[in-house]
């Protein structure tokens, strides 16, 4: 268990990567009940003027909090969490592959601590995340109990 | 501008309860990549202090989009979905959510802001038990994209 006493400001807590193909895409519509088709229909998306199927942002949003979950040793302790979604995370379906084996697109997170509250013993902790080398959230940070 | 705004203040009261299970904590887990053997295991939640497995950070917003959904269905607000793109969203908990609890979800339009030609809508939904204890807050902004 992580003592609210040794951490500090600024302190990177890890980090990691999560790739997403479009096989996650229908496994995460399935899993929340989230059947957009413009994170499935390649056709449907370009139609609405987006660059491609793009991920849930919940996918994102969910997927990247683990990094927090695993470094506090238990994702119940995550109080509060949010985030802005800036940009879209564009999942592409390259010829030749099963669309479920596919590498994907690699979404990368690190976390910090941002802000220390003594009096609640909660730390919040910020989530810097990027794909393809662009920022697609926006002040994601989780505030965890310790 | 593709929202009433006359829908600022309203409620829309919860629906069925939402039961949590086992195996849909497992598969929203499985689907969203969580690592921890809390998500999976009864005797690894329970080693954490948990009665059963517990639900991921981001679990509830399955309950909190079918209460959108009735926002979204409701003729009256004028929001066609494939213009929706999700643009915030954050998840208070009150208490962790675990497999067994039976939820509702009562939804609140709190805001809503005109941004070029299309808007904004904000809404939170207060997720409680069956019996009304408070289990989680959530609050979203959906951007209503503006049409041709």
């Amino acid at each position: 268990m992580i003592k609210f006493s040794s951490l500090e400001k600024g302190q990177v807590i890890g980090s990691k990567t999560v790739t997403v193909n479009r096989g996650d895409l229908v496994r995460y519509a399935g899993a929340s009940g989230d059947f957009n088709p413009i994170h499935y229909s390649e056709r449907f998306a370009t139609e609405v003027e987006l660059p491609s199927v793009i991920a849930h942002g919940m996918f994102t949003m969910g997927a990247v909090v683990d990094l927090v979950g695993a470094w506090v040793g238990n994702p119940g302790a995550i109080v509060d969490y949010q985030t802005r979604f800036t940009k879209p995370v564009v999942v592409e379906d390259p010829a030749g592959s099963n669309p479920s084996d596919a590498e994907g697109t690699a979404i990368e997170v690190e976390g910090k601590i941002g802000a220390l509250d003594e009096e609640a013993q909660t730390a919040r902790v910020d989530l810097t995340v990027t794909a393809n080398g662009t920022k697609v959230l926006m002040k994601c940070q989780a505030v965890v109990q310790l | 501008m593709g929202i009433n705004p006359d829908l600022v203040g309203h409620i829309y009261p919860a629906g069925a309860s939402y039961q949590v299970g086992r195996e849909k904590i497992r598969e929203f887990a499985t689907a969203t990549k969580a690592s921890s053997p809390a998500h999976f295991d009864v005797q690894a939640a329970q080693a954490l202090g948990y009665a059963d497995l517990v639900a991921p950070p981001t679990f509830v917003i399955i309950i909190a989009q079918r209460a959108d959904a009735q926002l979204i269905a409701d003729p009256a607000s004028g929001i066609d979905f494939s213009r929706v793109v999700h643009a915030d969203q954050r998840f208070t908990h009150h208490r962790p959510i675990v497999a067994g609890d039976e939820l509702l979800a009562e939804l609140y339009v709190d805001q809503i802001r005109e941004m070029g030609a299309g808007a904004m809508i904000t809404t939170r939904a207060e997720i409680t038990t069956v019996s009304g204890e408070k289990v989680a807050t959530t609050t979203s902004s959906l951007l209503v994209r503006a049409g041709d």
